[in-house]
């Protein structure tokens, strides 16, 4: 399997500079090896992006509680504030990343998030055969159920990846709804 | 001083959490409805003080005082309400209920994956974390008064 070679080459580095490990790589090889256990156990390509995405959400539901309590930051009044946020605090935060935010749509509704270097993609290499794979689908997942717990329903898509060939990596956000609050049913 | 009770509630309106120190006086009604009631009076409050204020706010409602006790106000962005009845010498508990939803509500809850978010908090170990931590409020002091 090729992320398993990937992953042997790269426990071969770790062995090589103990020094040099850092904790974002334990994240990243972990991923790796959950991606490379989904390929194993669905061969879809398909069903495998759609479990990441599922899995992503599930994890964005709790890591935005864990965003507010550490970062204290309030209500956004619009979508770019939150594409800041997103961009300059979340993605620092956890992945000590600062995605550029571009390609505003005119109406406000729609940006994209360039990464030039994203950390799930270190020592990997797609194989031809996993052609439609998206590798870090599972950051698409944290994004939109983060979002949807302070009441924004958001399409999150990669529309660029530099694993399948493009020059950088591209996370499209294209704002749905706001998910209005409602009085529980049965009250009055 | 002291510490009357404490409601957490979600962003659906369910009480995820509940407890009393030292509450004298009980509703006469089920917990049941005791908490659809808090939580439609929150609500109203809410939805009242936003189209009431003359200026943009950024925080809303904080609290609202009677003549014997202070109800205190959190609300985060993730629609999660945390709610604090004093006496009336506890003028702000706001850092309090920041506090029990940074380092106990997401520590033990939202960082325990068995506990299911959304339903009623049975975490032992957030209720006696929870519970300490009231219980060491400098203001928290049940005086038989």
């Amino acid at each position: 399997m090729w992320s398993t070679a990937c992953l042997f080459h790269h426990d071969g580095m770790i062995a090589f500079q103990p020094t040099s490990m850092r904790n974002s790589e334990l994240f990243t090889l972990t991923y790796g090896a959950l991606v490379t256990q989904l390929c194993k156990d669905y061969e879809n390509d398909e069903e495998v992006n759609k479990q990441l995405d599922k899995m992503g959400y599930n994890i964005g539901v709790r890591l935005i509680e864990d965003f507010l309590a550490r970062s204290s930051i309030g209500r956004c009044q619009d979508f770019r504030e939150t594409a800041d946020v997103i961009a300059k605090v979340a993605f620092k935060m956890y992945l000590g990343i600062t995605p550029s935010v571009t390609n505003w749509s005119p109406a406000g509704d729609e940006f994209s998030l360039i990464l030039e270097n994203n950390p799930l993609v270190d020592f990997v290499e797609l194989p031809d055969n996993h052609s439609t794979l998206i590798y870090s689908n599972l950051l698409c997942g944290v994004l939109r159920g983060a979002l949807e717990m302070v009441q924004m329903a958001v399409d999150v898509r990669f529309v660029q990846d530099t694993l399948r060939g493009d020059n950088v990596t591209e996370i499209r956000m294209k704002f749905i709804k706001r998910i209005e609050e409602n009085l529980p049913a049965g009250d009055e | 001083m002291t510490v009357h009770n404490l409601y957490i509630f979600d962003r659906n309106g369910n009480c995820l959490y509940y407890n009393e120190w030292n509450r004298k006086k009980q509703a006469g009604i089920s917990k049941e409805e005791e908490y659809k009631l808090m939580y439609g009076m929150l609500f109203s409050i809410r939805s009242f003080v936003s189209k009431m204020s003359p200026l943009d706010m950024k925080e809303g409602f904080l609290s609202f005082q009677t003549s014997k006790y202070r109800l205190h106000y959190y609300e985060t962005p993730s629609g999660l309400k945390f709610v604090m009845n004093t006496d009336l010498s506890v003028t702000n508990a706001r850092d309090t209920l920041q506090h029990i939803y940074s380092n106990l509500y997401v520590e033990y809850i939202v960082k325990n994956p068995v506990c299911v978010l959304g339903h009623s908090l049975d975490s032992e170990l957030f209720s006696s974390r929870l519970d300490a931590f009231i219980r060491a409020l400098p203001f928290y002091s049940p005086r038989a008064a």
